[in-house]
This record gives C-alpha cells, sequence and structure tokens, in this order.
C-alpha cells in the first residue's frame, strides 16, 4: 500500500501557520507535479482548503520524505510549522483521507464543501498525472465513502448556530418563510444576524423598532427595511410573524395581554418570538397562549446543544462506517498486492522450465510429436504441482495483515526481487 | 371474488397500520419506504373489490353495509392520496391508516350481507346520497387526522424538545393548511349528501319525523361540522380547539352512523 500523509488542518495548527502553507489554486497543479516527482513518492495529491494543507502520497517503497517536500517546495524556516504537523502512514492515512471527505474532520462537522473541494483536488492531481493507479482506487473510495456516509447519517442534516437553529424552528411552524414577516425589537448584532438568516431563506420584509431611532434606521436599510416608532410597537406588531427582541429593557415588553390582543387581530395566525435579549424581552408566560411560540437564548443554545448531541451520535456512527471502509479497503489492495507476486513467481518457474527444455532437447535428439506432447506435460505438471502451495498461501494471506511478510518471503525464497518492482513494505528490511 | 380481493387489500393495509403503530416510536426505514407503495396497492384491490360487487350486483350493492364501509375507506384513502401529492407528506397517515385498516377489517370479516332498504326506493338518489355523503365523512377525517397532528407539532414546539418524530411531520401552518382544506372541500359533499338522503327520505316517506334518530343526529353533525368551518372561517380557531371541534365531529358521524341500527327509516335488516 504504502499510503503516507503529512499536514495540518484547524486543530493542529493556528491560522497564521495554514496562512504560510497556502498553496494558491493556480499553483497548484505545478505542486503536485513536483510532489510526484519528489524521490521516493510514486504518485501524490495535495489538499489545500482554508483549514487544511494536505500532502497525501503513494510512495514507491513506503520511505518518501514528504517533510522534505515540504521544506523544499516552501522555503520557510521549518520550526515554524514542523512542530503543527501530523503525519500517518498506511491504514491511518487512508481513514484520515476518508473521515476528511466525509466532512468527519471539519471545523463543522457535516459541512458539504469539503467533499467539493477533494474532488476538485483530485482532478487536477489526475490532469497533472500525479495520480494514475493506487491513489486513484483510494480517492474513488473516498468519495463512496463520503456519500455512504452522508446518506447513512445525519452528520450533514443538523444546525449549527443559534441563528439557523431560529431559521429551523421558523420553518416547523410556517412551513416556507416566504412571504413572512420579521419584526425586529431592538437592533443588536445577534438580532442582526438572526434576521439576516431569515431573509436569506425567503422572509419578505423586515420591520425595525428601536429606542434610538438612528440605528433602527441604519438597520432598516441593511435590509430594505421599514423603520417604526417604538412607540408604535404594540399598534403595528400583529403584522410580524416572527418578532425577535433584543431590547436592553429591565422588564418584559411583551406580556400575556399583548399576545392575545395580537391573536385576536391576527385571526389565531400564529406567530413566533425568538428572545435573545437578558433579561428578556418576552413574558414566558406568552409561551401557554395558542398559536403563540416563544424561544429565548436558554431555549435556543439548548436545541443547538440537543443538535449536537445528535450530531455526535450521528459522528460515532459515521465513523464506524468510515472504520468498516478502512478494513475493506486494505483488503481489496492487499489482494491485488500478491497478484503481481503470484505472476512473477508464475514467470520465473516457467522460464526454468523453458531453459531446462531446451537444454535436454539436445540431448534427446528429435522427439516425435507424441513425445514433445508427453514432455510438456511432465514438466508442466511438475512446475504446477510446486506452485500450488506458495499461491494457495499468498491467497489466504492476502486478508491478513501478514501479507507482506508472506509476499516477501516467497519472493526472496524464488529470488523473484529482481524481476518485477519491488511492493512490499518489508523491502525497506532488505535494503 | 370481491371478498377475496378485499382480504387483499387488507393485508396491504396492515402494513400501512404497523407504520402508523410504530411511526410514534421509532423510524424503520424499510416500513417508511413500503407503506406507501402497500397502500397504493391496497386501494387497488378494494377498488377491485368494489367494482366487481357492483358489476355483479348493481350500483345498489354499495348500500350493502360492509361494501359501503369498504367504499368509505376507499374514500378516505383516496383523500390521503390527493393530501399526498399536494404536499408530499405521509404525516396524516399516522391517523389515517389505521381508521383505513379498521373499516375494510369489518368489511372484510362481516359475513351477514346487510341491505339498507326502504321500499321503492329511489336508486339513484341513494347511491348519490352515500357517495356524497361518505366524501364527507373522508374529507372530515382527515381534518381530524390534521387536528391530531397539529396537537402533536404545537406540543413539541411548545416544550422546546426536538424528538424525533416530531421533527419529521409538516410545519405546523402546512398541517393547519391540509386541516382547513379538506374541511372546506367536504362540507359541500356532506351538505348535498344530507340533501339528497332527505329527498329519498321524503319521496319514501313523506313527512319525515325531525326526531327520529338518524335524521336527528346527522343534521346535528352537519351542525357541528358548520360551526367548525365558521369558526375556522371567522375566528381562525385551530390548534386545540379546532381539534376538540372535530372531535365532536367525527363523534358526531360515528353515533349517526350507529343509528342505523335503531332508525326507523334508515335501517339495515337481514335480505
Amino acid at each position: 500500500m504504502n499510503f503516507q500523509l503529512i499536514g495540518v488542518n484547524h486543530n493542529s495548527a493556528p491560522i497564521e501557520v495554514r496562512e504560510r502553507l497556502a498553496i494558491p489554486e493556480s499553483r497548484l497543479p505545478d505542486a503536485m507535479r513536483r510532489l510526484a516527482e519528489h524521490p521516493g513518492v510514486d504518485e501524490g495529491l495535495i489538499l489545500c482548503t482554508c483549514n487544511r494543507v494536505e500532502v497525501l502520497a503513494q510512495t514507491k517503497n513506503g520511505a518518501a520524505d514528504l517533510r522534505r517536500f515540504l521544506r523544499e517546495y516552501f522555503q520557510l524556516d521549518p520550526a515554524q510549522y514542523e512542530p503543527h504537523l501530523y503525519e500517518y502512514r498506511e491504514s491511518e492515512a487512508i481513514r484520515h483521507l476518508f473521515r476528511v471527505a466525509a466532512s468527519l474532520d471539519s471545523m463543522v462537522v457535516g459541512e458539504p464543501q469539503i467533499l467539493g473541494q477533494v474532488k476538485e483536488a483530485y482532478a487536477t492531481a489526475r490532469a497533472v498525472g500525479a495520480v494514475h493507479s493506487q491513489l486513484d482506487l483510494l480517492l474513488t473510495r473516498a468519495f463512496a465513502v463520503a456519500k455512504r456516509v452522508r446518506t447513512e447519517t445525519a452528520v450533514g442534516s443538523s444546525a449549527v448556530s443559534v441563528a439557523s437553529v431560529a431559521v429551523e424552528l421558523a420553518k416547523k411552524i410556517f412551513g416556507s418563510l416566504q412571504g413572512r414577516h420579521v419584526y425586529l425589537v431592538g437592533a443588536g448584532k445577534m438580532s442582526e444576524l438572526a434576521a439576516r438568516h431569515l431573509v436569506a431563506h425567503g422572509a419578505a420584509s423586515i420591520f425595525v423598532a428601536n429606542r434610538t431611532h438612528e440605528r433602527a434606521a441604519q438597520l432598516a436599510e441593511k435590509f430594505n427595511g421599514q423603520v417604526i416608532l417604538f412607540e408604535q410597537l404594540y399598534e403595528t406588531c400583529d403584522r410580524a410573524d416572527i418578532v425577535i427582541t433584543s431590547t436592553g429593557a429591565p422588564h418584559a415588553i411583551f406580556r400575556r395581554e399583548h399576545g392575545e390582543l395580537f391573536l385576536s387581530r391576527r385571526k389565531n395566525r400564529p406567530m413566533f418570538f425568538i428572545d435573545i435579549a437578558v433579561p428578556r424581552d418576552v413574558a414566558p408566560e406568552m409561551n401557554d397562549l395558542d398559536g403563540i411560540f416563544v424561544y429565548d437564548i436558554d431555549d435556543l443554545q439548548q436545541a443547538v446543544s440537543s443538535h449536537v448531541a445528535d450530531r455526535k451520535r450521528e459522528a460515532e456512527h459515521a465513523e464506524a462506517i468510515v472504520q468498516s471502509e478502512v478494513e475493506r479497503f486494505q483488503a481489496r489492495v492487499q489482494t491485488l498486492d500478491v497478484v503481481p507476486t503470484i505472476v512473477s513467481l508464475h514467470d520465473h518457474l516457467e522460464t526454468i522450465r523453458q531453459a531446462e527444455i531446451d537444454r535436454v532437447r539436445a540431448r534427446l535428439g528429435p522427439l516425435s510429436p507424441e513425445q514433445e506432447m508427453a514432455v510438456e506435460t511432465l514438466t508442466r505438471g511438475i512446475v504446477n504441482k510446486i506452485m500450488h502451495t506458495p499461491i494457495s498461501t499468498l491467497k489466504t494471506a492476502a486478508r491478513e495483515p501478514e501479507a507482506t511478510t508472506v509476499i516477501d518471503v516467497v519472493r526472496r525464497l524464488f529470488n523473484l526481487e529482481e524481476k518485477k518492482a519491488a511492493r512490499s513494505g518489508a523491502d525497506r528490511d532488505q535494503s | 371474488m370481491p371478498l377475496l380481493w378485499l382480504r387483499v387489500a387488507l393485508g396491504c393495509y396492515a402494513i400501512g397500520l404497523l407504520y402508523a403503530l410504530l411511526a410514534l416510536t421509532q423510524r424503520s426505514y424499510l416500513l417508511n419506504r413500503i407503506a406507501l407503495p402497500a397502500m397504493s396497492l391496497g386501494m387497488v384491490f378494494q377498488f377491485v373489490s368494489l367494482s366487481e360487487s357492483v358489476l355483479v350486483g348493481g350500483p345498489v350493492t354499495i348500500t350493502l353495509v360492509h361494501n359501503s364501509e369498504s367504499f368509505l375507506a376507499l374514500l378516505v384513502m383516496a383523500a390521503f392520496m390527493i393530501v399526498y401529492l399536494v404536499y408530499r407528506t405521509t404525516s396524516p397517515g399516522i391517523v389515517v391508516f389505521p381508521l383505513v385498516f379498521l373499516l375494510s377489517f369489518v368489511a372484510a370479516t362481516g359475513q351477514q350481507p346487510f341491505l339498507l332498504t326502504s321500499p321503492g326506493l329511489r336508486r339513484g338518489w341513494l347511491v348519490a346520497h352515500i357517495a356524497l355523503i361518505f366524501t364527507g365523512y373522508a374529507a372530515l377525517f382527515l381534518s381530524f387526522a390534521a387536528s391530531l397532528l397539529y396537537l402533536l407539532q404545537e406540543r413539541s414546539l411548545k416544550s422546546k424538545k426536538s424528538s424525533g418524530i416530531l421533527l419529521r411531520l409538516p410545519a405546523l401552518e402546512v398541517i393547519d393548511e391540509i386541516g382547513y382544506r379538506s374541511l372546506l372541500l367536504g362540507f359541500p359533499f356532506m351538505t348535498l349528501g344530507l340533501i339528497a338522503g332527505s329527498i329519498v327520505a321524503q319521496t319514501t316517506y313523506g313527512r319525515v319525523n325531525l326526531l327520529d334518530p338518524k335524521i336527528f343526529l346527522s343534521l346535528l353533525m352537519w351542525a357541528v361540522y358548520m360551526v367548525m368551518v365558521f369558526t375556522r372561517w371567522n375566528a381562525g380557531w385551530r390548534g386545540r380547539r379546532a381539534a376538540y371541534l372535530a372531535a365532536g365531529a367525527v363523534l358526531a358521524a360515528v353515533i349517526a352512523w350507529s343509528a342505523n341500527y335503531f332508525s326507523a327509516i334508515h335501517r339495515f335488516v337481514q335480505s
């Protein structure tokens, strides 16, 4: 196999370090070409996103110095970034790649962009010929794993932040947000963010009421909204489907009687209050009214964290999928590993057989076709009998961890080394 | 033969019943995937069963009590399918599937063929009466199902705990729309069905006694139905109050149905 991976991500390195190692898109093809030409590297791929820089290589004999590649390519002081590097080999490298592609290693677990970024890197690497055989298999499998994780777990589906939880809740109440009206009471940063999310999901218009008119006007302008005098709050609020409150008022400004008033004016159409203020702007008993839903900041946080808990459970499921896929991939690659050995063993014995026949033929003189046939059958039979045990041992060993040892032993016993390019990681011991 | 097809349909509906029962406790990918096809297949068999009995015995066989239950089940399923096609949600199935199963079960296991008779019966009006009323029933059941789902969803939103099944229900407003629309659509059917029924009764008996249990209860049901439509339209009643009203109307409908067994003029007799 001989997969090797080295890199930094958002966990291992601060942004300053990642910035220095980032390779602009225009220079990636060249970088990958240089990686593939690096001593010991057979195939290579570089993944570079805002959260990670990773170098993946399929090495010729399991001993490419990827750190040297980084030093030579970046020409930076290694002390700046080497402490932040992680390095994986073989199954660990496979697992890491699968996790990255499946967005399990992302800052926001489950975010969908990373898969596209890996695919782009793969396309670039293929275009410059840096990826052709084993890495091709590995990456194709990584895409399949990512797809499996996305369809079989809910890792990608949960909400991420307070603002998006608010949007999700609003959708649970109103269905589509198309044509819904949003009312901002108080003009804080958080409520602006929530409003932005709601508008992005189709909310129609924004009303802003704030004690300082200037700030309200500013905010309203951002959303093409309408400013409303704070004094007219109660008269106008029933127009809104979603009310986001974030004033600094010491007491609740919306109480039960206001809720009842709004409901009767709205013919009981539901209203959603998102109360980001501390102390709260909306009295909790408003939530008891049929058709009024009040979520304060704690409720939203709780919804976020329950999402996180869900996601944790789902992530465990996803990790299990990744693990089983790593094992499957290894088994597959190892089966591929024994094939060249079998072929060269076969070639080797066949050469010996032919040589021996040629040597003895001179002494036998001319043979009748029947005799020729008999000699052929006899020698072939002997060779096949001899080959049988090593081949079946190789095949059964293919799925075991000791495959490389068995391959190595067979190669040494029959002296196959010079015939085909060496494959096993154990080759290092001999050189 | 019609009974055989009905039993096959019942088998299909059993899958839907299972889906409905398990939907509240756990999610099963397999059931989710097969419930809808199974119910559709059930509809086909039920349709075949009913068509065959009509072909053999004429339209009036719909008035056989067990056929009529089967017919009602089919209409309820049809209403469900329309909702599914418009809103792409199977959630009302949680309430609708068990009802359909129950109706079909009663129809499939009933032995004696009762016949709704009134001497000198006007067949056309009678069949129209049954078809209209049953369509009204189907819409009413669906509206009731929707109001139950509304309550479930509302409770989940109010409690601020998001549990699995409730997250998969449609949005509150969508459920409300399903309920309101089926209510509105059902109302004219129910009204016309009652008018057709009263024409049948008039022509058969002349003046009819308004205090006959069947007539009284049917009118009561219609009144509750009308109150529902009115409060929803006028005051936007939904949620708990709408669910109570829908439950009341369904109850009245069931009682009106059972009045068949002790009404003087609207009675199934053994043929």
